[in-house]
């Protein structure tokens, strides 16, 4: 937190760079050309890269030069700081709340609570079940009960401290499973979701094959961990509306939910994306979007609202806990006769996003494979732990592990090889899956499988340098101790939002003349969090449009919708967007020509930068069939409808699916408890590749952190109380952690109905990487793992 | 507050600047206080990097470097490491290499990785262990490893 002031005023002129001023620069990817740092070729003018080419990232430079302006970045002439003030206990009553200290301090200009909310007081992404400040009871550690705006973050800090909350503190309820019949602690009841799925006869005897086994398996709670903490800065408007820039996954859910805690109309909230950085997941629900705008409307001042990291902490969701009894049966030749799972996740004091992540974890629950049977019964339940939500992977991880963990059990067990069990066994397209919706797509399961495992192992060496063992900058590990392990495993999600959600995306394009020959601008709300969307976006446009100069619209509400940054469906579901308004555009092209030269428009196309006609009659650059004119469209892409799932879990829940395989390779000291993961190797099914070595990033980032989660990443609730909210107490990967990665294979088989055939990347690498380390650590110690992540005492102990 | 200012000349990018500073104040937030809001926070315990900056081409963390004992050091930022149209090689390598996503730990990884090779790094497997407290959530390692070796010349 800044302590200092500026007393001399004007530092402009003393390092030579200039102050923020205003709200023009808060954006990142504002008026942000792609063309300048692509090679020139030896035309004259640049050829900016098409679909399936190298593109920079149009943020690129202003990134690497510390230029982009980041949601913390965010400064305004007069602005005030606000501060929240948050729990100390997981579940109490609030017997009294005494503001008056704190609002007496100087520099203090507001102090707020439910009081002062004018609208709706609960807020949430599927179900309204969240106070905007807790006013009588508090059921999680951390939850807001006050927000203060001063005119320094210090007087802020302070005056948060001078509330004074009376509370009668109450047992917590922490155990997901006993909080299923426990009293509930919220009027909407504990469970947020209780689902089954049942496929086949589950319950007849023949569904039971020959050999069984059964497991019970956990994974801990993971937190998205984004670099750049929390931020927002609202800005009254006269009309007694409000600007908000922030960080976010999804503006226009942002909006809606913030506008109706406001009392206001939509229209009323003007939000602008400040840059993103990074997100998993966590940015998805709201966090303090509504106490910044709330604070901005009170004081009528800007207000600037930023989480340290301890407060991102405790101010975001996180992934769900999960405890998962499985039992896998067998006919004796390894057919997958039957599988039960009994689901359990944790999904802490308020709804956010629990009900669709259990759907998830239960549609994915048998693994890409096909079964005779099943029964499926998920719980996601309410208790007094941190609130969790979206996370990479979206309940597929949880399930993946273990999964899995049962494949290679059930391996053993037949006396199969655990690759051929899963190879007989594996989904592939017109199979249907447990819920009894046909995988109409691309379904390569099997070959993911046989290239990962076929492909030669990375040279590793014998066991590495003293920096490369486990332990590493400990230089604990002995290296007579040391066993190295092989694990395999291969996961599977849905692209898109799924169960009937009316899910889509807004582009609009424009084409004016430029200074220096047309200019398109695409306007769309897709939050740019790191995945790249930009660079798709203006690679998009030139590959429709024949057109090199692409400018992006700041994301704001000015545009319709696109969804939210997550599912993996930003490529697919804004990509599409931007592709059907440039092809409408290119047919408003098209009409102009047959005017203007007689052309029949249905017998032009755009091909690299020129119209021409498919008899070969006629062909005119682009750029001159547009030269001074101007064209404009905005599109809405929807995907095909979906169903919610029947009381059965049956019914035709997804859009598409999505596919990878990991072969991990570890070292682990058996006595100290200490792994190092040293290669994964992998396979995904893509699609297309719409940018090679974006895809590439996204792939090591996804396996990154699903190696977190398999060796280091918890956040430690004990009896509810969150233990290490920091980056020294709660340790992501880095660059030492982090294994080399192998790309065994990316398929390119187009998926139907996907533009450009392209399928999501973002989350598959995310899934199975954290199985496969798992796998490779039980390979390495011989004995079983259950648990991730894997913790000294789950191997030495 | 009343806490008494001190002034501090600081040499910041090759710019002296006189500020007025509270005593307790880190460097990270004088950085900001001048607009120089490239060097990013990001958990202001010494733990992420993502503040790093150079004083007299050493690496600090700037969120855990007190400003006042900075007098009279030459500070480095982000800012001053290329210019608007030439950008540094590392920087070229970051972009060429695509060496980051969200970008929120790039300044940071630029400033070490500068350091570093100020330092003198001969193979990656010292960029690793040299960069290995500049965190990245979004999992660019390998690419970052690969840009500070090329602009290392290795
Ligand atoms: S902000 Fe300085 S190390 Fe994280
Ligand atoms: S690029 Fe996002 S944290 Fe490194």
């Amino acid at each position: 937190m800044s302590t200092t002031e500026t007393i001399a005023t004007g530092t402009d002129t003393t390092t030579g760079t200039e102050t923020t001023t205003g709200t023009e620069t808060t954006t990142g990817t504002e008026t942000t050309t792609g063309t300048e740092t692509t090679p020139a070729d030896s035309s004259e003018r640049t050829r900016g890269p098409r679909i399936g080419e190298n593109a920079p990232r149009p943020d690129g430079v202003p990134k690497v030069n510390g230029e982009f302006a980041f949601g913390n970045d965010m400064w305004i002439e007069g602005m005030l700081f606000g501060r929240t003030l948050r729990s100390p206990h997981p579940y109490a009553r609030i017997i009294s709340i005494d503001i008056s200290k704190a609002l007496a301090m100087h520099g203090v200009h507001a102090v707020i609570t439910a009081d002062d909310v004018p609208g709706q007081k609960l807020y949430g992404l599927e179900h309204k079940d969240q106070p905007v400040f807790a006013s009588e009871v508090v059921r999680f550690h951390g939850e807001p009960i006050a927000a203060v705006a001063a005119d320094h973050p210090e007087t802020a800090r302070r005056a948060c401290r001078a509330i004074e909350v009376e509370y009668d503190v109450h047992a917590p309820i922490v155990d997901a499973e006993l909080s299923i019949t426990a009293p509930p602690i919220h009027p909407d009841g504990n469970i947020f979701r209780h689902m089954f799925i049942r496929h086949g006869h589950p319950d007849s005897p023949e569904s039971e094959g020959v050999v069984a086994v059964e497991g019970d398996y956990e994974i801990g709670m993971q937190d998205q961990a984004f670099l750049g903490p929390e931020c927002a800065l609202g800005i009254p408007l006269e009309d007694g509306g409000i600007e908000l820039y922030v960080s976010t996954q999804w503006i226009h859910a942002d909006r809606e939910q913030t506008a109706a805690c406001l009392g206001l109309d939509p229209e009323q909230v003007r939000m602008t994306m400040a840059g993103v950085g990074g997100a998993f997941g966590g940015r998805e629900d709201i966090s303090l979007q509504i106490h910044t705008a709330l604070l901005t409307l009170h004081t009528g001042r800007p207000v600037k609202l930023q989480y340290s990291r301890e407060e991102s902490f405790f101010g975001h969701v996180h992934r769900h806990p999960a405890k998962m009894w499985y039992r896998h049966s067998a006919r004796a030749d390894g057919t997958l006769a039957k599988i039960e799972a009994r689901l359990v996740f944790d999904g802490g004091a308020y709804a956010s996003t629990s009900s669709a992540v259990l759907s998830n974890a239960s549609c994915f629950a048998h693994g890409p494979y096909n079964v005779e049977h099943a029964l499926i019964e998920g719980y996601s339940v309410r208790t007094n732990n941190p609130s969790c939500g979206a996370m990479r992977g979206f309940g597929a991880v949880q399930t993946c592990f273990a999964h899995e963990a049962q494949m290679d059990k059930l391996a053993a067990a037949l006396g199969i090889d655990s690759i051929d069990l899963r190879l007989k066994n594996a989904l592939k397209t017109g199979d249907r899956n447990i819920t009894g919706q046909l995988l109409s797509g691309v379904v390569p399961v099997a070959e993911l499988i046989e290239r990962c495992v076929a492909h030669p192992l990375p040279a590793m060496g014998e066991v590495g340098e003293m920096m490369g063992r486990p332990g590493g900058a400990g230089r604990t590990a002995d290296a007579h101790h040391i066993k190295r392990g092989f694990g395999f495993a291969i996961g599977w999600k849905n692209l898109m939002f799924s169960e009937g959600f009316d899910d889509y995306s807004t582009a609009r394009v424009r084409i004016d003349e430029g200074q220096n020959g047309p200019v398109v601008t695409v306007h769309c709300a897709c939050a740019e969090v790191g995945q790249g969307f930009v660079t798709l976006a203006q690679q998009i446009a030139r590959t429709v449009l024949g057109l090199d100069e692409i400018l992006l619209h700041p994301a704001d509400t000015q545009v319709g919708s696109a969804g939210s940054t997550s599912a993996s469906r930003q490529t697919w579901m804004s990509g599409g967007a931007v592709q059907q308004a440039c092809e409408a555009v290119r047919t408003q092209i098209f009409a102009s020509l047959a005017a203007t030269h007689g052309v029949d428009p249905e017998t032009l196309a755009i091909q690299d930068d020129h119209i021409v006609s498919v008899d070969g009659t006629f062909s005119i650059p682009v750029e001159d069939a547009v030269a001074n004119k101007t064209f404009e469209a905005t599109e809405v892409n929807r995907h095909v409808q979906t169903v919610r799932l029947d009381a059965d879990g049956q019914g035709d829940a997804h859009v598409s699916f999505a596919f990878a395989a990991h072969r991990a390779v570890v070292d682990v000291d058996e006595e100290l408890g200490l792994v190092r993961v040293i290669d994964i190797t992998t396979t995904q099914d893509v699609g297309k590749l719409l940018n090679p070595r974006q895809a590439l990033g996204q792939i090591e980032g996804g396996i990154a952190q699903g190696v977190g989660l398999a060796v280091m990443e918890e956040i430690i609730v004990t009896n509810g109380k969150v233990r290490n909210a920091s980056f020294t107490d709660y340790l992501i990967p880095t660059t030492l952690d982090m294994p080399t990665v192998t790309i065994a294979a990316l398929i390119e088989e187009p998926e139907p109905g996907a533009p450009f055939g392209a399928k999501g990347i973002g989350e598959p690498p995310t899934i199975a990487s954290t199985a496969a380390v798992a796998a490779a650590i039980r390979n390495a110690i011989g004995r079983d793992i259950t648990r991730v992540p894997v913790r000294p005492q789950d191997i030495c102990l | 507050m009343p806490i008494e200012r001190i002034a501090v000349g600081l040499t910041v990018n090759g710019c002296a600047v006189e500020q007025w500073i509270d005593p307790c104040a880190m460097l990270l937030d004088v950085l900001h206080e001048l607009g120089l809001s490239g060097t990013k926070k990001g958990c202001e315990m010494g733990a992420c990097g993502a503040c790093t900056a150079l004083a007299d081409g050493r690496r600090i963390v700037s969120c855990l470097a007190l400003a006042a004992s900075y007098a009279g050091a030459a500070i480095t930022t982000i800012e001053g490491v290329g210019t608007p149209d030439e950008l540094h090689p590392l920087q070229e390598a970051f972009i060429d290499h695509d060496a980051l996503q969200c970008g929120y730990c790039t300044p940071g990884q630029i400033m070490s990785a500068l350091g570093l090779i100020a330092e003198g790094c001969c193979d990656r497997a010292t960029i690793r262990e040299g960069l290995s407290g500049n965190l990245c959530r979004c999992g660019a390692y390998p690419r970052i490893v690969a840009a500070v070796a090329e602009a290392a010349g290795l």
